[in-house]
């Protein structure tokens, strides 16, 4: 499902018109997004919760030419999921494979 | 933050529902993201990060309290991967980053 395929969903569930669904969608994502930023958590019950994770500098190296590249300090979201949902993912095995297409499209 | 602040912002900036109703909407949103995670299909928000499935074989690990060797059974596991846009939201560039870039002719390189 990509967030298009979201939003037309939530037109689909709702008395509301796609272009109303994407406006929620997008809103709900910039909400999250800005809690980030500011280094805020975020907890939805029965979904999971996403913290930001300080990391420390280290030297990296560029893989192509194996010079060493240095990486500066940085913050990333870490998502923890939720009871409910880790179950319900893991129940999901018994309706067959991973839908959706497999993580290596390079497409993030 | 938590769900009832989602429902304030949607409240507040997209405008026309009530709160009840900007509740409802917020809570059927995160119920269709799990009904599709629970299909077992994962959810690519762009801008934002993707919901990876991936399934994992049986294999051995330990009871990390005793130390007793245990088997860890097949599953399937969701993580969240961030998307690179996500990333450099919560990284803003410095402006000595951004000079030293343009001084080494670098434009747009990805950091993985």
């Amino acid at each position: 499902m990509t967030k298009s395929e979201l939003i037309d969903a939530l037109a689909a569930r709702s008395n509301l018109t796609k272009a109303r669904a994407e406006l929620v969608v997008n809103c709900v994502f910039d909400a999250m997004t800005e809690a980030l930023q500011r280094g805020e958590g975020i907890e939805i019950r029965g979904f999971g919760s996403f913290t930001v994770r300080p990391y420390k500098a280290y030297s990296g190296r560029n893989p192509r030419t194996g010079a060493p590249v240095p990486v500066p300090p940085k913050r990333l979201p870490f998502f923890k999921v939720g009871k409910d949902l880790k179950e319900l993912v893991n129940n999901s095995r018994h309706l067959g494979a991973i839908k959706g297409g497999d993580d290596d499209d390079g497409d993030d | 933050m938590t769900k009832a602040e989602i429902v304030q912002a949607l409240y507040s900036k997209v405008g026309g529902f009530s709160k009840k109703e900007s509740a409802d909407i917020v809570d059927l949103v995160f119920d269709m993201m799990k009904e599709t995670l629970g299909r077992g299909e994962k959810i690519k928000i762009s801008g934002f990060g993707n919901f990876v499935l991936r399934d994992k074989r049986q294999r051995p690990g330990r009871n990390p309290q005793t130390g007793d060797p245990i088997q860890i059974s097949e599953r399937r596991v969701l993580t969240f991967k961030a998307s690179q846009i996500l990333k450099l939201a919560l990284n803003p560039k410095t402006a000595e980053e951004l000079a030293a870039e343009a001084a080494a002719g670098v434009t747009a390189t990805a950091s993985e």
